[in-house]
């Protein structure tokens, strides 16, 4: 038994808190929210010059061949300061590619960066329904996934996803799509003919989202087994998870110096009890976030079988605990919390888009009793 | 990163299992068919299975060897819990002398206390109790008002009332918590003692809990005469004493509360047995949400294991993980309830006693109050509320109380 970070793992994050250190974020978003899109700085430059883009792709084709849990601990401190980097599209995209003979060629420009890529969500099936689905422009229904013809070597390929995370920019698109019924792995080029792009932010300026319209656009098809391709689903809830942790870390932090310097009726306010146990209660999801975290990361390479249960409940805590910390941030700094000067906002804003992007926080916890379920059936 | 056995793990799991194949034919039967009904015989029962597991070593793991244990770490106690628990045998009846009573003699006790009470305590042959608790000293334990007088002859004589007493009606010992000194702060003046429960003057009364059931009592003591060795810890000490105990309540909780069946897949075992409420969607959100946080804990307790592997000793966010399994089990017993109706409050039902527990459990080992307080002040460092018994005599609290109402 060992889930403590390994030597390299502490230098890998601490290295990342090290390079975001150098970009002003938190000022960025808000100046991009008053309407400066250009005020987001491209971090793109200092993920290549980081390594991260490689981080999942095998060393043979210019990767790191790192784990999810490396991934984790980068998109972690990614949140810690609501950074915009390109990797919850990127990574789950490389993890489809790396796992496919089919796509080894373009790993390479993926692995250094000189290209990106973006993850085109599918959920896979689960207890109740068959169906691979995507999520929807808007309303409870889930869509249907992509559709694919044969074409040669190739498929065509045709559909909608809504809001796709880091699409906009991106040189290749890679999810799944459905050839006769059956789930194939598809890597699109984005600017190939059918393919439609249209950038979109929501309430949160530093997440650059996407509306992704395919019609018969050409795509390699990939030969990644089944569990592979919904396994991106599943490492894009635990990376989204991860992030959202890396911001309540933050949240509590400031919040929690503002309790031991805040005063009123003589005392600081984090001696009060309503205070002090509003603290704890995000100190005890962010625990729990991050003992799942741990689970999920175990389980995608040492327990597969347990990797949806493990990244959904992560991505339903952790979902939970950013909300939580974000209100608590606000309500802790009083009427200075509400303020638009304040970082706290940026923190809700992002607690509120997040836990409704990749089939929402909501989705996971059901698919946290799907799987639980599915689980004692076989018992 | 890994939950694998290293290869002496490996061999330690394989000996317990073992052993367990070999000896569970002797395991009483608590539950289902053949089970045994007379709580006199479940408890003799009991304490027979724990000496058998103390003679095959799966008992005291983690104590030293010179006392009967097997001077193994954490992890070899839980991989030792988790093969008792597949073989769905009762583990040791004596869980709170074994995990945190016997732990505090061998941390604060005399040779002779050693030698005399552990290796009895170890096999079931007395069972202990924590006499701690106090009709008006709970949460603020250093409250104790039972009194023990020095004699002359270096004796003692004590007076006083427990409460809340688990396992006292068929203890041998209690471990109690004592004033020896009231013109002393309240912290200082408390010393802690060996208490034989069969002793003139002490009289233990069932108390019936939401269940029906009486799992503990209240315990009087009418002027108990107790010698100078039963002293643990030295006199006046007894505050860091009691510490070591709760620190050892903590680690007890903190490994084994999937042992206590509060698991994510029981619950869903429920619920899936049930066409229509496995479909329904706030059904599921909601079982969704108590599976992913009582999973958390599991997770959390393999790491404070990697950390005790490492030698660091647990601290109090380990209480975190308590008030996790604790609401998580409430919500499921509330949630099976609203799915299977009144009949999961049939008494003699698979819920009922849980249902009828949880509550109380809230408070044991330290209320949801206490442990965010505590957690707030030691690991977020918030500074703690003004206090108004610091400094101050216990002799003179009460008045100062009183003024102050
Ligand atoms: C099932 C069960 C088994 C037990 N077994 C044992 C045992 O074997 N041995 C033993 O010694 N004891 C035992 N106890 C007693 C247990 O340790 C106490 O009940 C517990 O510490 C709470 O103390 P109290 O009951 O005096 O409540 P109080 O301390 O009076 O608390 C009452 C309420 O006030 C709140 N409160 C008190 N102080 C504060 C504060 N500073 N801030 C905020 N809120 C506060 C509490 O949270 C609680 O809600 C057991 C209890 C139960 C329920």
């Amino acid at each position: 038994m060992n889930l403590s970070l390994s030597d390299e793992q502490v230098f890998l994050r601490e290295a990342a808190r090290g390079t975001l250190s150098r970009f002003r974020t938190f000022e960025a978003i808000r100046e991009a929210l008053d309407g400066d899109a250009g005020a987001l700085p491209d971090l793109w430059p200092a993920a290549k010059q980081a390594g991260w883009p490689g981080l999942l792709i095998a060393e043979e084709h210019g990767g790191a061949g790192l784990d999810a849990f490396d991934a984790m601990l980068v998109l972690g401190e990614c949140g810690r300061v609501l950074a915009p980097v390109a990797l919850l599209g990127h990574l789950p995209a490389t993890a489809i590619l790396n796992d496919s003979p089919a796509g080894a060629s373009l790993l390479q420009a993926l692995a250094t960066g000189e290209r990106r890529a973006a993850y085109l969500p599918v959920s896979p099936p689960d207890d109740v329904s068959q169906k691979w689905t995507v999520d929807p422009a808007s309303g409870l229904q889930r869509g249907p996934a992509p559709t694919a013809t044969a074409d040669g070597d190739g498929a065509r390929v045709s559909g909608q996803l809504a809001f796709v995370p880091d699409a906009p920019g991106a040189d290749l698109l890679v999810g799944v799509a459905l050839l006769d019924g059956k789930p194939v792995g598809v890597a699109i080029e984005a600017d190939a003919s059918g393919v439609t792009v249209e950038a979109t932010t929501r309430y949160d300026a530093s997440r650059s989202l996407g509306h992704v319209t395919l019609q018969d656009a050409p795509a390699i098809v990939l030969d990644a087994p089944d569990q592979w391709l919904a396994s991106a689903w599943y490492l894009a809830q635990s990376l989204v998870a991860a992030e959202s942790l890396g911001s309540v870390e933050t949240a509590l932090d400031v919040s929690v110096e503002y309790a031991k310097e805040r005063h009123t009726f003589g005392r600081a306010i984090g001696s009060y009890q309503a205070v002090k146990h509003s603290l704890t209660e995000v100190l005890r999801q962010l625990d729990n976030g991050r003992s799942l975290l741990y689970y999920a990361g175990w389980a995608r390479g040492g327990g597969p079988a347990e990797f949806p249960l493990a990244a959904s409940a992560a991505r339903s805590v952790a979902g939970r605990a950013l909300d939580q910390a974000a209100r608590t941030m606000i309500s802790v700094h009083g009427g200075t919390g509400a303020t638009w000067e304040h970082d706290a906002p940026l923190y809700f804003r992002r607690a509120q888009l997040s836990r409704r992007l990749l089939g929402g926080t909501a989705g996971a916890t059901d698919r946290v009793a799907g799987e639980l379920l599915a689980q004692a059936d076989a018992a | 990163m890994d939950l694998d056995d290293t290869q002496e793990q490996a061999a330690y799991r394989a000996q317990a299992r073992a052993w367990l194949d070999e000896h569970k034919s002797q395991a009483p039967v608590l539950d289902g068919a053949g089970a045994l009904q007379d709580e006199s015989e479940i408890i003799a029962a009991r304490r027979a299975w724990q000496g058998k597991l103390a003679e095959g070593g799966l008992a005291g793991v983690t104590w030293p060897k010179d006392f009967g244990g097997q001077g193994l770490g954490p992890i070899e106690q839980v991989i030792c819990n988790q093969e008792i628990a597949k073989a769905k045998v009762p583990g040791i009846l004596d869980a709170i002398g074994v995990g945190m009573l016997g732990p505090t003699i061998i941390a604060h006790g005399t040779d002779e206390q050693k030698s005399r009470y552990l290796g009895p305590m170890l096999h079931g042959d007395e069972v202990w109790c924590q006499l701690f608790s106090e009709p008006a000293a709970g949460s603020d334990l250093a409250a104790v008002q039972a009194r023990a007088r020095l004699q002359e002859d270096g004796s003692w004589r004590l007076s006083g009332q427990k409460v809340w007493t688990t396992n006292a009606q068929f203890a041998s010992y209690g471990l109690l918590l004592a004033r020896t000194d009231s013109d002393v702060p309240k912290h200082k003046g408390l010393t802690m003692f060996i208490v034989p429960i069969d002793a003139q003057g002490v009289t233990v009364r069932g108390l019936r809990q939401i269940s029906g059931e009486a799992e503990f009592n209240e315990v009087f003591f009418d002027d108990v005469a107790l010698d100078a060795d039963a002293v643990v810890g030295g006199v006046g000490n007894g505050w860091g004493t009691a510490m070591t105990t709760l620190m050892f309540e903590r680690v007890t909780i903190g490994l084994g509360s999937e042992g206590m069946g509060y698991n994510s897949n029981r619950f869903a075992q429920a619920i899936a047995a049930d066409a229509d409420a496995r479909r329904d969607p706030e059904v599921r959100h909601t079982l969704g949400e108590i599976a992913s946080e009582l999973l958390a804990v599991r997770f959390t307790g393999y790491r404070t294991l990697s950390a005790l592997q490492k030698g660091q000793v647990p601290g109090p966010e380990s209480g975190l993980a308590k008030i996790t399994i604790v609401n998580g089990a409430i919500k499921a017993g509330d949630l099976i309830t609203d799915v299977l109706g009144p009949d999961a409050l049939s008494e003699d039902g698979e819920w009922a006693y849980m249902i009828s527990f949880l509550p109380g459990l809230k408070s044991a080992g330290g209320t949801e109050e206490i442990l965010r307080n505590t957690i707030g002040e030691r690991v977020l460092g918030l500074p703690p509320a003004p206090r108004l018994d610091k400094g101050i005599p216990f002799s003179e609290l009460r008045s100062k109380e009183t003024a102050a109402a």
